[in-house]
Parts: C-alpha cells; structure tokens; sequence
C-alpha cells in the first residue's frame, strides 16, 4: 500500500536538544497509527513538524508524494493534513456551532464578507458534525461552558470539516477519566472514520494505543525506538525500558 | 437590527437635521466623521489589533481630496468623500499586508510610527504648507452651491450622516458575516486559524483596509468642516481621539460607535463652556467614569452579550495557544 505520508531522515535541533534525528517512516493510508514516548521524546516535534508549524533543519516529508516540508499551517492544511491538539485550540467567546461554522470558511476559496455567517447550510454542516460527535445540543452554547472532554471532542471536530488525508490527534483521551476514555476513544473513532482516511495519534495511555492502532511507532530521545504492530512493539524490550516502563 | 430599519433611521436622522440649532449641526457633523474612523478602529479592533496611527489614513484622505480640489476644483462633496476613502484606502492596501504579520502593541506601535512619520514629512514639505498646512474652499453637492451658512452645514450635517450611516449599515452586515465570524476566530486564537486553512494575515489586512477607508473618508469630512488642512491631521493625539471614541464604544455594537462619538463631542463642548480651564479633566472623568461602569463600552448598555458568561477558568487559554505542541 503507498504510504501517504513519507518521511526520510527528519532531523530537528533546539539548541543542543535533538528533537528529531533522522527520523524515518511510512505511514501507510487507512490505517490507525499510534505514536508513543515520554514527555520530550519528540512526538510533537514530529508532528509540528508533518503539520508545517516547525520547519525540519534537514530531510523530506512527502505527502502523497508532495514535498511539504517547508510549508506553512495553511499550506499543510490545505493539502489534506489537520490535526487536534492536547489543549483544545478553540475559539473560547464563540458557540460551538460558531467554532466549526468557522472551520467550515476554511474549507472555500474565499469568505464571503455579506453571507450570513450562521447560514443555513453552513450551521445544518456544523451540526450534523457535532451530532457525529454526540454533541448537537451544545451547538449554541459558547465553549467557555463546555466541559474539557467536550471541547477536546469539538476540537477534533474542527479538524474533521476538511475531510483530510491525515489526521493527527494529539492526546485525544488526556483529562478525559479512565471510566470514559473508551467511551471517548470509541466516539472519536466512530466520528472520524467516515471522513479521515488515516489516523496518526499521539498517547501515553497504553490501553488505548493497544486497542485502537493498528501499528505503533516509539519514539525515544528524537529517535524511533521500534515500530510495527501493538503487540510487537509494546514487548519489545527497549519499549518497556524506555517509553512504558513495563507498563501494559 | 434590520437593515431595511437603519436604512430608515438614517433618514430620519438626517431629517431631525432640519429641526437641530445651527451650532448642533457642526458638533453632529464632527461627531459622525468621527464616529465613522472610529468605526474602521472598532472593524479592525475585532481582528484583536489595534490602530494608534489611523490620524496616517485621515490626514491622506484629508490631504488628498485638499490637493485633488485646489488642482482641479472638485468642490463636489460626494465625490470629496469617495476621493478621501480612496486615498485612504489604497494607503491601506499599501500597509496592511505589511503590519499584519505582528499582533498586539507591536501592531498598535507601528500604526502609530507610521503616522507620526507621515506627520513629521508633512510638517517638512512646504509644497504643501508645511506645519500652516492650506485652505480649501467651500463644498458643493450636485452643482449647488450653499452661501447661506446654515445651509451649508446642514447639507454637510445630510452628507456626514448618510455616508457614516451607511458604513454603519455595512459594518453590521460584516460583524454578521462569514468574514466577520473569522474577524473574531483571529482575534482569539490566529495559530488555530491558520490550521483551518485560512489566512489571519489576509483578514487582518481587509479588516485594515476597511479601517483606512473609513479613516480617509472622515478625513474628507474634517476637512470640508474646517476647509483648513494642517500635519494635525496625522499627529498621534488626533489619532489617540478615534481610539478614545471606539474605547468608549466597546466592540459589541455598531450604534454605540456614534452614541459614544455624539457623547464625547457634547462633553467636550459643555465642559470647553463652562469649565475653559479644566475641560480636559472632565474628560478624563468621563472616560474614568465609562471604564468603571461599563467595561465593555457604552454598547454593553443594550447588547447582552453571551459572551458576559465566559468563566474565569477560560482566561489561562490564550497563554496556552501553540502550547499545545
């Protein structure tokens, strides 16, 4: 299968901190992929990296075979890559219908500056987003009232309205309680899967990665540490050491 | 509000006219001029920049149409006021796309360089009279000419209050945008923004040029007010003026812009009689006395804003943006 993403020898520095060194991986389409590590394992940086926020001091990152290394937010997004973040990147003094209406402007070739923003068509597409998500009534409350489980579900909401190639979510179940981070998990995965082909999150919780990706990569002082399949890579010897300290 | 209703307004207003003291004239013509530039400050206000410097799109509004009527005649004050918008607003198509890129008081601080520049190039060029600055001679509408003084100003009073009325009209319709919506969105979070595939840069610098045409427009009016240009136009106290008005305002209504606009020149006038001396620090209290009361501008009076409901555990996230990663 080609992989969607392709990236060969990524390299990032902060300094004398390696964020990335010479990373490289496929990330093959339709597939649920994990990354794992530490807290400065260089996960983010990697995808800061992928999503155009950090440029790479060296090597390629190829979507569907286009250089997009040096690309900006925009540029990435436009291509087909979005992504959620760990701290929900809302628009707090907006409704919630207000934040995807505004996720949906992204999507056209212009604004228009006459168009009702809450028109029709756009706020019945921010709904039925959020009904996907379970939440079509909390459209018209703003996000200042809103549970952070919510927002973290709104947040990748957003995300969803282009339709990506690639979807990167980073932390999708942190602050979200063990009781309900399969719940959550579940909701996500059920959301998503009409409209992003490939899935790339980012998670410390071992139980998630282990039931939800198809494949794992681990990430370790910038470096990949191992990266196969859930039940390989969580076993493997440098994984238990390094990442989940023995953790399953 | 309709825009069928304000349309309707307007004229009303513009026919109270008949019915107002000469002297109310030229204090409501003042007032609507600067409602209208401090309208652009409270369009571009809603990207989260402010603009010390908008005296820059005044005065070349002001000093366009000045120049364009002693070279050529144009007396018309339609067409003053289009000349003056464009003046401005093509000066802000020159500098938006280059300050947009900067946020917050590096934004408001080059807006203000740059007029003070203006200013001080303007105080050096005697072609077109240095710190005196020139006369213009009285405005026209349609052919007529107006001898009879308070005539004059109430055909100034109908004009200033058409076109600001007006762009009150379109600024409303913008605020309920699309546009208008991804105005708020950058104010908020721009990173997020851009993650959505929009340009922040690119709204700033339309939400830039509205403000400069606006600028440029109430530029034509001070000047067809006072037929006198001088640097004043651009010096950073004008400019401080329009960012006085649109304080008062608050960001949450259109109306409140000339409400507040009206208000600020009744308290400048009563306290220029009665209190010469002091009339400034009655100012200042008034300014003192809208901040305490009504933190969110004389708007807040009549606009409940859902958004009075923010808790205070969502202040923190803005200091969060891109921290995420």
């Amino acid at each position: 299968m080609n992989p969607v993403l392709s990236v060969r020898g990524l390299e990032k520095r902060f300094g004398a901190v390696v964020a990335a060194d010479a990373l490289t991986v496929d990330i093959p389409a339709g597939r649920k992929i994990s990354l794992i590590g530490a807290n400065g394992a260089g996960k983010t940086t990697f995808v800061n990296m992928v999503t155009g926020y950090l440029k790479p001091d060296s090597g390629t990152i190829l979507l569907d075979g286009t250089d997009i290394g040096r690309r900006s937010p925009r540029s990435t997004a436009r291509l087909g890559i979005s992504r959620s973040f760990q701290i929900p990147q809302l628009f707090v003094e907006l409704t919630a219908a207000e934040n995807l209406a505004v996720a949906i402007s992204g999507t056209g070739t212009r604004m228009s500056l006459r168009a009702p923003a809450e028109a029709q068509g756009r706020r019945d597409a921010a709904v039925e987003l959020l009904e996907r998500f379970g939440l079509a009534d909390q459209a018209d409350r703003p996000i200042s009232e809103l549970a952070g489980g919510v927002r973290k579900l709104i947040d990748i909401a957003m995300a969803l309205v282009r339709r990506p190639k690639l979807l990167l979510l980073d932390e999708p179940t942190s602050g979200v309680s063990a009781e309900e981070k399969f719940k959550t998990m579940d909701r996500v995965i059920h959301a998503v899967a009409p409209d992003a082909a490939t899935i790339v999150f980012v998670d410390h919780d071992m139980e998630i990665v282990s039931r939800y990706a198809d494949r794992v990569v681990a990430f370790y002082q910038g470096r990949i540490l191992a990266d196969g399949i859930p039940a390989e890579v969580l076993n493997n010897q440098e994984v238990r050491r390094y990442v989940t300290g023995g953790a399953r | 509000m309709h825009p069928l209703v304000m349309i309707a307004l307007v004229a009303a207003v513009t026919l109270f006219g008949r019915a107002l003291p000469t002297w109310t004239l030229s204090l409501a013509t003042i007032a609507a001029s600067n409602a209208l530039i401090s309208l652009g400050i409270v369009v571009l206000a809603r990207t989260g920049n402010v603009s010390f410097g908008q005296g820059l799109f005044f005065a070349a509004g002001g000093y366009g149409v000045a120049l364009i009527a002693n070279a050529w005649g144009l007396t018309d004050a339609v067409a003053q006021v289009i000349v003056g918008a464009a003046c401005g607003g093509l000066l802000g198509l020159v500098i938006g796309p280059l300050i947009a890129r900067y946020s917050g008081i590096f934004f408001g601080m080059l807006t203000l360089a740059l007029s003070m520049v203006f200013y001080g190039a303007l105080v050096k060029t005697t072609a077109l009279g240095g710190s005196d600055g020139f006369n213009v001679g009285r405005p026209s509408l349609f052919g007529m000419s107006f001898t009879d003084p308070r005539e004059a100003d109430f055909m100034l009073y109908a004009v200033s209050v058409i076109v600001t009325g007006f762009a009150g009209i379109a600024a409303t319709i913008l605020f309920r945008s699309e546009f208008g919506l991804a105005s708020l969105a950058v104010r908020e979070n721009n990173l997020r923004v851009e993650y959505l595939g929009l340009s922040a840069n690119r709204i700033v610098s339309i939400n830039f040029a509205i403000a400069a045409v606006f600028a440029g427009a109430s530029g034509a009016f001070a000047l067809m007010a006072q037929r006198h240009i001088d640097p004043q136009f651009a010096y950073w106290t004008t400019s401080g003026e329009f960012v006085f008005v649109a304080v008062l305002a608050g960001n949450q209504s259109v109306a409140a812009v000339f409400v507040a606009s009206m208000a600020l020149e009744l308290v400048r006038s009563f306290s220029n009689l009665y209190l010469p001396n002091t009339w400034q620090l009655v100012l200042g209290i008034f300014l003192l006395g809208v901040i305490l009361f009504l933190p969110r501008g004389i708007g807040s009076l009549w606009i409940r804003d859902r958004r009075k409901r923010r808790t205070a555990a969502d202040v923190p996230l803005a200091a969060e943006r891109g921290a995420a990663s």
